[in-house]
């Protein structure tokens, strides 16, 4: 095995080049071959990449799809996210683990399942789901689960085998986004017509914010990127999609790439970029195929590559290069450490990507909407893009709707509807609450209907998600809570410690073991863990705790111990480890 | 007035939140107009036998006789003030947590590089290691929280003073900064 891994590795870092910044291509071509990456592998793939092994390791051990420790030929990821619990993915992974005779962490004795549990997938409208090896698998209830494990034992091709699959659930198309397919090129020919400058004044006008959650001004953005000196600019589209509930993007990928890209092209002419970059998350690698035809038509037709419409002066090429199942990769700075081939920790800032970004040069990094939205803006002008949505927050918004809703999937609404109407759009009677922005936004519940959908009322990336009647939003509260634990690259102590000892109120409150006291200390550690805290999921981790507090402060009053103080320590067992490591009879009768 | 009588304890620490105690300097001759000491590792008086106004304690809780002492400091103290890390969060020798407990004491007492002929420690006098180092708070209920790694002597003095005039205590930003 040791010759075929040296023979793999040397062959990919021939195609790519012995450059540090391909490790997760490498790592993920390994990872493809042998099920996992081998302890072996890493000091070769660190020599034909000129690192250090630590380096490969620290890289390598941070994401979660990939391993050094041996899987089964085939993994089932299950998601396990807030959707996909309201949704009964608890039934199928009992189901699995009956069918299988392990439990979820587990391998098969005979090397061929291993069960794990994963992150929100991008599913969250067809829950429950699962990522086999790399075939997603769709609308999962338990009775599929016997027909599923017995074709992956039989070796039959999983994309045969039933729930395998994803439907893209467009719901409602808008004015901007998915208005009809834009021909190729008609934004990038109205802008050659004009400079550079132009082409920023009208991204400008039409103030455009980023779709990505924290709702910067595009063109604003823009601008930093443009005047900041640097050798080369860079362009990069955020597809990593890691927010709970959202899956807008991978629905827009689908049905309008081309849009998307002409998008990536218009930021390119105006930054003065020849390259760029979609960073996909690795749960929608199978969507890639479909973006590289999509990308090779365009070249075809003359709207990416060199001399783009024979225009002289203006070559861009895209690549797309895949994660390896992270969350906060997501944040921007976080992405190109990834990029460059490092563990996605993200950095501190100032410097900001628009000055400083991949490889050190200034760099755009938006999310999928954005760019679409940007292509539109070019296309039809800025005043017409204004005539959607409200002053401060132009255009149209996709929204990710799950939960408990009639119709699940992606709407495409102006900014400034309110929630209530969003509610009645996607058939949502009787919600207790909302969850808007993912885990990371807010929960409103019926108080807060009448509010919009805005940057300057309730913004969000696109998660929508909704809770029933008789849902125990607190459960789903600690769920979220627990996320953040897990996701948390570890740099900051309040981000690292605070969101586990978080974690473990959300879990004591609702076992109705938590005190007044408890929850009051709890809001203080939030306060810590939201102002020294590096990036955006520390600063928004606590969010799930406060924002239902304030919406719904009596599912607190009835969960909370009537005890004024509640120990949390059970001495018999903690005597009965201590005094076995001492080889000591345990005490009697404490 | 009568004096108000002040007990401090001792768990899993170095002594230094003691130390700092004693760093508030010439104020101490202002505190023995005020308090009475009882007990205390600095008197080593072992046994409470009248009531108490305020225990003061040091250290997490790691072994069996950690638990019989703080409960009985619970117990004769009207006011508990837990000061410092390691009281507060088990502190440095919460470390060990991380690692199970019979590893922790095979590599100090058996297999660790300067041991010779070593065994794990089981003198029926010794008291039995817990599982896991625990902050005061998971078992008995605390009336005050003084971070710091120490304290610094003058947060303690605040906290001390304030409790012994009858008001809450305010630490300011400068006697909570550590760098
Ligand atoms: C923990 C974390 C995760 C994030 N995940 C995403 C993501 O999956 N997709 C995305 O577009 N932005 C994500 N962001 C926001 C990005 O940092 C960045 O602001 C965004 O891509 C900018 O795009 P925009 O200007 O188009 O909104 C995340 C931020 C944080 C802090
Ligand atoms: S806030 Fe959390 S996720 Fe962000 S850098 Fe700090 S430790 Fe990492
Ligand atoms: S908090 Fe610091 S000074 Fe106090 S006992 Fe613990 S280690 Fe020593």
């Amino acid at each position: 095995m040791v010759q075929e891994q040296e023979a793999l590795i040397e062959r990919i870092v021939h195609d790519l080049g012995p450059d540090g910044t391909h490790v997760m291509d490498v790592a993920r071509a390994v990872s493809k071959r042998f099920g996992y990456i081998p302890n072996s592998a890493i000091p070769t793939i660190a020599r034909h990449l000129q690192l250090s092994p630590v380096e490969v390791r620290d890289m390598i051990t941070f994401y979660g799809h990939l391993s050094t420790d041996p899987l089964g030929t085939t993994v089932v990821r299950l998601c396990n996210a807030v959707v996909e619990n309201m949704m009964g993915a608890g039934e199928v992974a009992a189901a699995f683990e009956r069918e299988t005779g392990i439990r979820f962490g587990e391998t098969t004795s005979d090397g061929e399942i291993s069960l794990r549990y994963t992150a929100c997938m991008g599913l969250s409208d067809q829950a429950p789901s699962a990522l086999i090896n790399d075939v997603p698998f769709t609308g999962i209830h338990p009775e599929l689960v016997q027909e599923i494990v017995r074709g992956i034992r039989a070796g039959l091709n999983l994309t045969t085998l039933p729930g395998s699959g994803v439907r893209h659930n467009l719901k409602k198309p808008g004015e901007i986004i998915f208005r009809r397919s834009m021909e190729h090129g008609a934004a990038i020919d109205k802008l050659l017509g004009v400079s550079r400058e132009e082409a920023l004044e009208e991204i400008k006008r039409s103030g455009m914010r980023g779709a990505g959650g924290a709702g910067f001004p595009a063109g604003k953005k823009w601008e930093l990127c443009k005047n900041a000196s640097g050798d080369k600019h860079y362009v990069i589209c955020n597809a990593d999609e890691g927010e709970p509930g959202t899956f807008k993007d991978r629905v827009l990928l689908a049905y309008n790439a081309h849009q998307v890209f002409e998008g990536m092209t218009i930021a390119a002419y105006v930054v003065g970029a020849t390259e760029g970059i979609v960073y996909l998350r690795d749960e929608y690698d199978y969507l890639r195929g479909h973006l590289e035809r999509v990308l090779e038509e365009r070249r075809e037709k003359g709207v990416l590559g060199d001399t783009i419409r024979s225009y002289q002066k203006f070559s861009f090429d895209i690549r797309i290069e895949v994660g390896a199942g992270s969350y906060v990769v997501g944040e921007e700075s976080a992405l190109i450490e990834s990029l460059e081939g490092k563990r996605a920790a993200p950095r501190e800032r100032p410097p900001f990507p628009v000055q400083r970004g991949y490889l050190s040069q200034p760099t755009i990094v938006s999310n999928v909407e954005t760019f679409t939205s940007a292509a539109a803006v070019i296309e039809r002008g800025a005043e017409w893009f204004r005539s959607f949505g409200t002053d401060k927050s132009p255009g149209t918004k996709l929204l990710s709707v799950s939960g408990d809703v009639q119709q699940p999937g992606v709407y495409e609404i102006e900014y400034g509807t309110t929630i209530r109407t969003v509610l009645h759009l996607v058939g949502a009677r009787n919600a207790q609450a909302v969850q808007i922005g993912g885990a990371s936004g807010r929960c409103l519940s019926s108080g807060g209907f009448e509010r919009r959908i805005a940057f300057e009322d309730v913004p969000t990336g696109g998660s929508f998600i909704v809770f029933g009647p008789g849902r125990d939003v607190l459960e789903y509260m600690r769920q979220f809570i627990e996320f953040f634990a897990e996701e948390s690259c570890g740099w900051c102590t309040p981000c690292r410690v605070g969101t586990t000892l978080l974690s473990r109120f959300m879990d004591r409150l609702v076992a109705g073991e938590a005190t007044r006291g408890d929850l009051d200390r709890a809001i203080e550690m939030c306060d810590t863990i939201r102002n020294a805290s590096r990036c955006g999921l520390g600063i928004t981790a606590p969010n799930p705790l406060l924002t239902s507090l304030e919406s719904m402060p009596e599912l607190y009053e009835r969960r909370l111990s009537a005890e004024s103080y509640a120990p949390q320590f059970d001495l018999g067992a903690e005597l009965r480890a201590g005094a076995a490591a001492a080889n000591r009879p345990a005490p009697q009768g404490m | 007035m009568a004096k108000s009588i002040v007990a401090t304890g001792h768990f899993t620490g170095c002594f230094g939140c003691h130390m700092s105690l004693l760093d508030i300097d010439e104020r101490i001759l202002e505190l023995v107009e005020l308090v009475e000491f009882d007990k205390s590792p600095i008197n080593d008086k072992k046994e409470f036998d009248r009531p108490v106004d305020i225990g003061i304690i040091e250290g997490g809780v790691s072994n069996e006789e950690n638990v019989e002492v703080l409960r009985a400091f619970r117990a004769n103290c009207r006011i508990l003030v837990a000061i410092g890390a390691c009281a507060l969060t088990g502190g440095v020798p919460a470390m060990r947590n991380t690692v199970p407990l019979r590893e922790c004491l095979e590599e100090a007492f058996v297999t660790g590089p300067t041991v010779v002929d070593g065994m794990i420690p089981n003198d029926p006098e010794l008291p039995i290691l817990l599982e896991r180092v625990h902050p005061c708070r998971d078992l008995v209920k605390i009336d005050y929280e003084i971070p710091g790694c120490p304290p610094s002597a003058d947060a303690l003095w605040e906290a001390l003073s304030a409790l012994l005039e009858g008001r809450e205590p305010v630490l300011s930003y400068e006697q909570l900064k550590y760098d």
